[in-house]
C-alpha cells in the first residue's frame, strides 16, 4: 500500500505525521519526496547506506556535425535552445543551450536532423537511502539554485519497494512537485490545520486529489487552536476525518528538537496503528 | 522604490500573517502574493476584484482516438509517464514538450493551450492587491509568479510607489527563484525547530546564490530558547542580521480567525515586536 501524505499550506504537520505513522508500523519504507527542503531525516535520523547523484539529462552539440538549422530550438517547447544561423563561414554561428529551462524530454536530440546532439547528464540533486531500525528510509535533496524537483522526486520513487507499506512526505502546495509525488498513491492523508488558511488551501488539495482520482482522509493537526471550518468542510463533502491532534507544547517540544512524538507519547502509536487498519479496510475507493 | 519579499523555506512558519501586517504598517504600498498554489494573503486583505485575467501557459497533448493506430511510439519517447498503456494522456502529468505530437506517425496527436490559472489586479483597504490562482494540479508556478511581479512592479512605477511588499512560496525551487529575483530584500520567517532552522539555511543559501540582501526573523522564538540561540549563531555567522524574534502567541491564530491583519486585531504584546520589526526593514 502506498501512503502519501500531503496538505496544501506549509507548517500543518506532514513531515509529523509521516513520521510518526511510520514509526507506529512494521514493514515500512519512508520516501521524503519534499526534495526542496526534507525534513523527516532530521526526526529519524538514518543510518544511510548509500547516495547517487540525480541527474536530468540535457543536450549538447557536437559543433562537427551541426548545420545550425535550428530545428532544435523550434521543437523545444521551454525556449532552452537559440540557435543563431550566422554567416556562411559559419562566423557567429553557435547554438546556446540555456540547461535550467531544459525539461529534459529529448525532443532535440530525437528530432535532429543531423544527429548533432546528444545528451548529457546534468546534476541537480543527490538521493541517499539507508534504515533506521527495520525501516528503509529514502530522500532527495535539491541542488541549492535548482528548479526542477519534478524530476529528482520521480527518481525517489523508484526506490519504491512495493513488497512494503510505502509512506510518501510530499512537498506543500498543490502545483507540480506535489501531484508528482502523490501520483499513484492509493491513499492520500491531507493535514490540515483549523484556520481560515488551513481550510482554505485543503479546499484546494482536496480539488487536486478528485482531479487525480486519488482517495483522501484528512488529518486536524493543532485541532483546538482555530475554528470549526475545517470539520464543517470535511463533514459536508463526506470526507473521513481520520485523527484530530490538539495543540501540546510538548509535542510541539519534541518536534523542535527533532524527536518523533510518539517515542514519548506512546498511545499516539496505538491511534496511528487503528487509523492505519481503518484506511486500509473501510476507505479505499470511498471517495472521488 | 523598495521591494521586499518574505520567505521561509519551511511552510508555515508566519510568511502571510507577517506579509498582511507589513501591508497594513507601510504607507504607498503594492502587495503581492506569490504563493500561488496555495494563495492566502487575499483572505486578511478582504480584496475587491478589479481586473481578472486568465493565465494561459503551455500546452498539453491530446490523442484523436479515431486516428490513433496505437503503435505504440508516443508511450516510447514521453519522459513523463503521461501517456497510458490505452493511449489517453494524463493531463496532470503531461508537461508539454509535444514531443509525442510530433513522432505520431499517424498524426493523431494535438497539443492544446492550457489557461493554467487566473490573475487579479484588486483595491483592497490597503492599496493594490495583485494575485493568483493556479489551476487545480497545473503546472508553470514559477512562471505564474513571475507574471503578478510583473504587473506589481507595474503599477508600483505608475503609481509611485514606496514599496512592493511579496508574500512567497515555500520551498527553494521554480516559484521561490521567481519571487526573489531582483527584490531589495528578502526577510526569512523561521522557526526554533530543527526543520526550521534546516529549511532557513538552504533558502538562505538560495537568496545568498542570486546576490539578494537577506534578514531573518525568528518566529515563536520561545517554544525553544536554545534552538534560537543557534539560529542567532548561524546567521552571525553567515553575516545575516536578526532582525527580531517573536514570541509564541494565540493572538496570531485568533486575528487569522478574524480575517485581519495582526497589528489591526490587537494592539499590545506582539504586535509591538511587529511594528519595531517594520521599523527595522522598511
Amino acid at each position: 500500500m502506498i501512503i502519501s501524505i500531503a496538505s496544501g499550506k506549509g507548517g500543518t504537520g506532514k513531515t509529523t505525521v509521516a513520521v510518526n505513522l511510520a514509526l507506529s508500523l512494521n514493514n515500512v519504507q519512508l520516501l521524503d519526496c519534499d526534495v526542496e527542503e526534507p525534513n523527516a531525516h532530521l526526526f529519524l535520523k538514518p543510518e544511510m547506506h548509500s547516495k547517487k547523484v540525480a541527474t536530468i539529462p540535457i543536450p549538447q552539440v557536437d559543433d562537427t556535425l551541426c548545420d545550425y538549422c535550428g530545428k532544435c530550438s523550434e521543437v523545444c517547447a521551454y525556449n532552452a535552445i537559440a540557435v543563431f544561423p550566422g554567416d556562411s563561414n559559419r562566423k557567429g554561428s553557435g547554438v546556446l543551450i540555456f540547461p535550467h529551462l531544459c525539461h529534459g524530454c529529448g525532443a532535440c536530440t530525437l528530432l535532429c536532423p543531423r544527429k548533432a546532439l546528444h545528451e548529457v547528464d546534468k546534476e541537480i540533486g543527490v538521493i541517499e537511502a539507508g534504515i533506521c531500525g527495520d525501516m528503509h528510509f529514502v530522500h532527495g535533496k535539491l541542488h541549492v539554485g535548482e528548479i526542477m524537483s519534478p524530476p529528482l522526486i520521480r527518481q525517489v520513487k523508484q526506490y519504491m519497494y512495493r513488497s512494503r507499506t510505502v509512506i510518501i512526505d510530499a512537498p506543500p502546495g498543490t502545483s507540480c512537485p506535489v501531484i508528482s509525488s502523490v501520483k499513484g498513491s492509493d491513499i492520500c492523508i491531507l493535514v490540515t490545520e483549523p484556520t481560515p488558511f488551513g481550510l482554505h488551501d485543503l479546499v484546494l488539495a482536496v480539488e487536486v486529489l478528485e482531479k487525480m482520482k486519488i482517495p483522501f482522509g484528512v488529518i486536524i493537526n493543532r485541532s483546538d487552536i482555530g475554528d470549526g471550518g475545517v470539520d464543517s468542510f470535511c463533514k459536508s463533502k463526506n470526507i473521513p476525518v481520520l485523527m484530530h491532534i490538539p495543540f501540546d507544547k510538548e509535542i510541539a517540544y519534541l518536534y523542535s528538537n527533532g524527536i518523533p512524538f510518539v517515542t514519548e507519547k506512546r498511545e499516539y502509536r496505538r491511534k496511528f496503528e487503528d487509523m492505519f487498519e481503518a484506511i486500509g479496510g473501510g476507505m479505499k475507493g470511498t471517495k472521488t | 522604490m523598495k521591494q521586499i519579499v518574505v520567505i521561509s523555506g519551511k511552510g508555515g512558519t508566519g510568511k502571510t500573517v507577517l506579509t498582511a501586517s507589513f501591508a497594513s504598517l507601510a504607507v504607498n504600498k503594492v502587495m503581492v502574493d506569490c504563493d500561488v498554489d496555495a494563495a492566502d494573503l487575499h483572505l486578511l486583505m478582504k480584496p475587491e476584484i478589479r481586473e481578472r485575467h486568465e493565465f494561459r501557459s503551455g500546452v498539453t497533448a491530446r490523442i484523436d482516438r479515431d486516428i490513433c493506430q496505437e503503435c505504440g511510439e508516443c508511450l516510447s519517447v514521453c519522459r513523463f509517464e503521461a501517456i497510458t498503456e490505452d493511449f489517453r494522456v494524463d493531463p496532470v502529468s503531461c508537461e508539454g514538450c509535444a514531443l509525442c505530437s510530433r513522432i505520431c506517425p499517424a498524426g493523431a496527436i494535438v497539443m492544446e493551450e492550457n489557461v493554467s490559472g487566473e490573475w487579479y489586479i484588486s483595491e483592497t483597504h490597503y492599496g493594490p492587491l495583485v494575485h493568483a490562482r493556479l489551476g487545480i494540479a497545473e503546472e508553470n508556478s514559477g512562471k505564474l509568479v513571475a507574471k503578478v511581479r510583473q504587473i506589481a512592479k507595474g503599477i508600483a512605477d505608475k503609481e509611485e510607489k514606496d514599496y512592493v511588499i511579496i508574500d512567497g512560496p515555500p520551498g527553494i525551487g521554480c516559484p521561490v527563484i521567481a519571487a526573489l529575483s531582483g527584490v531589495d530584500l528578502a526577510l526569512i520567517v523561521t522557526e526554533p525547530t530543527l526543520s526550521g532552522m534546516h529549511d532557513m539555511e538552504r533558502v538562505a543559501q538560495v537568496s545568498k546564490h542570486f546576490g539578494i540582501p537577506t534578514k531573518v526573523v525568528i518566529n515563536k522564538y520561545d517554544l525553544n530558547q536554545e534552538n534560537s540561540g543557534i539560529i542567532r549563531q548561524i546567521c552571525d555567522q553567515s553575516d545575516i542580521e536578526v532582525v527580531a524574534r517573536l514570541p509564541f502567541s494565540r493572538v496570531v491564530v485568533e486575528s487569522v480567525v478574524r480575517g485581519v491583519p495582526l497589528v489591526e486585531f490587537s494592539k499590545n504584546g506582539i504586535t509591538g515586536d511587529v511594528v519595531r520589526l517594520w521599523e527595522r526593514i522598511k
